[in-house]
């Protein structure tokens, strides 16, 4: 008998860990794959947004009437076609749509929607509106002065006690740390204290953000769009258009990149209210200068960080503060960049306090383990600089103070068993490490850590009467995972892996799902669909023992088919999946199992970088010339897949290191909002990434995986500050490490040495 | 505006068109003849997600008014497959996980498909100089330059028989 909750470690996989094509490879490949625009409906209008042209201003009034009086215009959506909403839900509805103030350039004032594009594009430019300009803010330091514009008169920062007396721009103050900080830097032989700062950044998916959606008039509303979690657009757009969550059903595209930017609504809601008003489908598409202007983006920040060590090379004390920019509305990104700031190394004195500051700029999104790359940054260039002080190697520095099982985290909770230590030894160990440096490159390294994630997920599996098997799970395929879900499941039931089909069901078929983020969807995902094969493996036991008329106690489950268990339980043939499935009519009808979970259990992960760059000191640009991942993904389902992770967040990280950023002028518009100036890298500006995974098995998980998708962009930006330092010997303390800012590094040091 | 009358051949087959003066290819390709696998990805000709090849050229479809196909000869990913047999390069993307979310896949292989058509045994460095006017944010680019390199060496080995 198949117990679902047994959840010990598998040994002998015979699917997992392989590197089958993925099941949605030939729709990609031949364009065939229909992504959030790739969709029509009969009837269909287009929607355009009408945005802000000012970073902070009161909307004294919208006159909408020569837009619809325009020929073929159907509907105009201004916030007052919004009611109350529960509070959990309010800046999200402020933020799709500016009530009372514009916040951001480019947020949202009102929406049309038209016959065609071109008439839509018209009407919003007849849209008159009255604003009175008022003083805006887009750094994160002077949004924290005392004479600062408030963008939230009623904003009192939480998380301090007692609540404070004034409003200002801190939206929250989050601290996290144990120990004795004092006493802690009383033993330090060295201490050092750094100041940084760091721009934002977009996640940059190649896909705009783009929907369909339509109200009919009986109250049932169909969506389709981009997005990691349906659900959470089906529940979001149920609160801001006060209906029935049963009465609107999500389904969710191709999606063509989220990084975590796809993790809330946009047009959505303003599809949907624009539908009810026109009685009539709506599609909008976002323009990529939408896109950077009104979605994302990450936090800029500014930082102090102070570590003491000892001679010896422990360290003694660390203690961090965080300034991070949060946008026209308040987050948790900074709380996460505490959290993070100290979680690779066992301390006994340890703290990290953050704000959360308001600014006016776009609210900003997750963006691949958020909070963590900024920190890092931070961190990891003072531990590269101590390591130097210590005459130690830079490995050697961190595995002396590396955090391991049993260790209380520097964020609260105690480590279980953790791969740190195993990371860091393969990197020291890998044969990049130990090359020898080309001519005129240099070295540099960091570590990274990221929480990963588990959460609420439902799953379902049906077994086809060919003993084929068709899983249906609730979380978007951004990167390949359908592939391991299939693997997951022809591993369980013992079939092989073309005979499994994992589709994503819209949100009227299954329980509630988690969006895709926190690295969480092969995780709990898995988790669920291997307790749901084990459910269906029990219930064909049962068949197979009812058949043979033996007890169900005496039938196991091997390669895919029930057979009785030792020769005191019978002598009868195996009966594989297909016999079974094709008796099932008779035996109690269709075969299925299912799970639903609040997954726990999901283990941390983290990497080791190593970049060898060439820097030329005339202009300032820095190439990479040799990157090397190492990370701990647990067990690696589809290996290529965790590579493709791992390779994807490097890339990234190395884009936030030298390039991306928003650039605003004093007039608070964002001066780059096209893929031209905000400069991600290109195929030529990166070498090959070298991927190599390692696996400590999480026990939260029955095949022991871990998250993979974000830890690999947490390294890359102190990674690449700690080589340009080695080539230079300019301590970058700003990001982007940008040509021109560079340059200027440089020749300062070089007068000054 | 009046509306342009356009002949054209897109992916070998014979197509007649209206459009605006002001509509751009990829418009066309996508909201008139239904060919969606072209994606906008910008609108501005950074991003190469809705690279098409106009005669023997790799172009940027948004930066291409479907008025001018007029008389020429356009090929997209859609007709990149030869019936149900995958191009070399199509399945090496899949075999190589050259892709994951996709999205800037077909502008990808247009791209490459164009590469190896004039060169059949590309550097490494070639390679990545012309893809580098197409935006992957998902790989880092490692697969995609792999799944090419091998095509063209697998290529090569059945054009020698």
């Amino acid at each position: 008998m198949a117990d679902i909750d047994r959840l010990e470690k598998v040994d002998g996989f015979k699917v997992v860990g392989t590197r089958p094509n993925r099941p949605d490879g030939v729709d990609k490949v031949t364009g065939r794959a229909r992504f959030g625009a790739d969709i029509h409906a009969p009837g269909m209008l287009i929607g355009k947004v009408l945005r802000s042209p000012h970073p902070h201003a009161k909307i004294l009034s919208i006159d909408t009437t020569r837009a619809l009086a325009l020929s073929g215009v159907k509907a105009v959506l201004t916030s007052d076609d919004f009611g109350d909403v529960p509070a959990m839900h309010q800046a999200t509805l402020h933020n799709v749509m500016a009530h009372n103030k514009a916040l951001y350039e480019g947020h949202a004032i009102a929406a049309v929607a038209a016959v065609d594009v071109a008439i839509a594009r018209k009407a919003i430019k007849l849209i008159d509106v009255e604003y009175e300009i008022l003083p805006h803010v887009t750094d994160v330091d002077a949004a924290m002065a005392e004479d600062a514009p408030l963008l939230h008169e009623d904003n009192f920062t939480s998380g301090i006690d007692p609540k404070p007396s004034k409003p200002s721009n801190i939206a929250t103050w989050s601290e996290f740390g144990h120990g004795n900080l004092d006493e802690g830097f009383s033993q330090a032989d060295i201490i050092l204290e750094r100041e940084f700062t760091t721009e934002a950044t977009h996640q940059g998916y190649i896909e705009p953000h783009a929907c369909l959606a339509t109200y009919s008039e009986d109250g049932n509303s169909e969506i389709w769009c981009t997005t990691q979690g349906h659900f959470l657009v089906r529940d979001t757009c149920a609160a801001l258009l006060d209906i029935a969550v049963s009465r609107l059903r999500v389904t969710a595209s191709e999606i063509g990149g989220g990084f975590g930017g796809k993790t809330v609504v946009y047009l959505e809601p303003l599809a949907l209210a624009l539908s009810r008003k026109a009685g009539r489908p709506v599609k909008m598409v976002m323009s990529r200068s939408e896109v950077f202007r009104s979605t994302g983006p990450t936090s800029s920040s500014s930082m102090r960080v102070k570590i003491g060590v000892r001679k010896d090379g422990r360290i003694i004390a660390a203690d961090a503060h965080l300034n991070y920019q949060s946008g026209a509305f308040g987050g948790f990104i900074a709380m996460l960049g505490a959290m993070c700031a100290y979680a690779c190394y066992s301390l006994e004195n340890v703290r990290a306090t953050a704000n959360e500051v308001l600014t006016n700029r776009p609210m900003q999104a997750s963006y691949r383990a958020p909070g963590a790359p900024i920190v890092n940054f931070a961190v990891e260039s003072v531990i590269d600089e101590l390591a130097v002080e210590l005459e130690l190697d830079p490995i050697e520095f961190r595995l002396m103070n590396a955090a391991k099982e049993g260790d209380r985290s520097s964020y609260g909770p105690v480590f279980d068993q953790i791969g740190l230590i195993q990371t860091l030894e393969t990197a020291r160990d890998h044969p990049h490490y130990q090359a020898t440096l080309a001519k005129g490159q240099a070295r540099g390294m960091a570590v990274g850590f990221w929480f990963n994630f588990g959460g609420l997920t439902s799953v379902s599996l049906n077994v086809n009467f060919d003993g084929t098997v068709t899983v249906s799970v609730g979380r978007p395929d951004i990167g390949g995972s359908r592939a391991a879900m299939c693997q997951m499941a022809a591993e369980e039931l013992g079939i092989p892996y073309d005979n499994v089909r994992t589709i994503i069901a819209d949100t009227s078929s299954l329980g509630f799902n988690d969006t895709t983020d926190g690295s969480r969807t092969t995780f709990a995902n898995g988790l669920a669909i291997i307790r749901a094969a084990r459910g269906a493996i029990r219930d064909m036991c049962a068949r197979a023992a009812k058949t043979w008329d033996i007890p169900e106690e005496a039938v196991e489950w091997v390669d895919g088919c029930a057979r009785p268990c030792g020769s005191n339980a019978g002598d009868f043939e195996p009966m594989c999946i297909a016999e079974i499935a094709r008796k099932s009519p008779k035996t109690g009808g269709p075969i299925a199992g299912h799970h639903e979970v609040n997954a726990e259990g999901a283990g941390v992960s983290f990497a080791v970088h190593i970049a060898d760059v060439k820097v030329d000191e005339e202009t300032g640009r820095t190439d990479i010339c040799r990157y090397t991942v190492v990370q701990d993904a647990g067990k690696a389902i589809h290996p290529a897949y965790v590579e493709g992770q791992y390779q994807g967040g490097a890339a990234q990280g190395i884009g936030w290191a030298l390039n991306e950023g928003y650039v605003y002028g004093d007039d608070g518009i964002m001066q780059n909002p096209g893929f031209l100036d905000y400069r991600m890298p290109v195929c030529s500006d990166l070498p090959m990434i070298e991927a190599k995974i390692i696996e400590i098995p999480n026990k939260g998980h029955p095949y022991g995986v871990r998250g993979v998708g974000e830890t690999s962009i947490v390294p890359p930006l102190a990674t690449v500050a700690n080589a340009i330092c080695s080539a230079t010997g300019v301590r970058m303390t700003q990001i982007p490490m940008a040509p021109p800012v560079l340059l200027k590094a440089i020749e300062k040091n070089n007068k000054q040495v | 505006m009046a509306n342009i009358q356009v002949s054209t051949k897109i992916n070998g087959d014979t197509y007649e068109f209206l459009c605006r003066p002001d509509e751009t290819l990829l418009e066309v390709l996508r909201d008139r003849i239904g060919l969606t696998g072209s994606k906008e990805g910008c609108a501005s000709g950074d991003c190469g997600a809705c690279s098409v090849m106009l005669g023997d050229r790799v172009v940027s479809s948004c930066l291409v008014l479907g008025a001018e196909v007029e008389g020429q000869e356009v090929n997209t990913i859609e007709g990149m497959a030869d019936g149900g047999n995958l191009h070399p390069l199509q399945r090496n993307f899949i075999k190589f996980a050259a892709l994951q979310c996709g999205f800037c896949t077909p502008g990808f292989l247009v791209a490459a498909k164009a590469l190896l058509d004039k060169n059949p045994d590309p550097t490494e460095t070639e390679i990545r100089y012309w893809l580098a006017g197409n935006l992957c944010r998902c790989t880092g680019y490692d697969k995609i330059v792999r799944a090419v390199l091998h095509t063209a060496e697998e290529m090569r080995g059945q054009a020698r028989g």
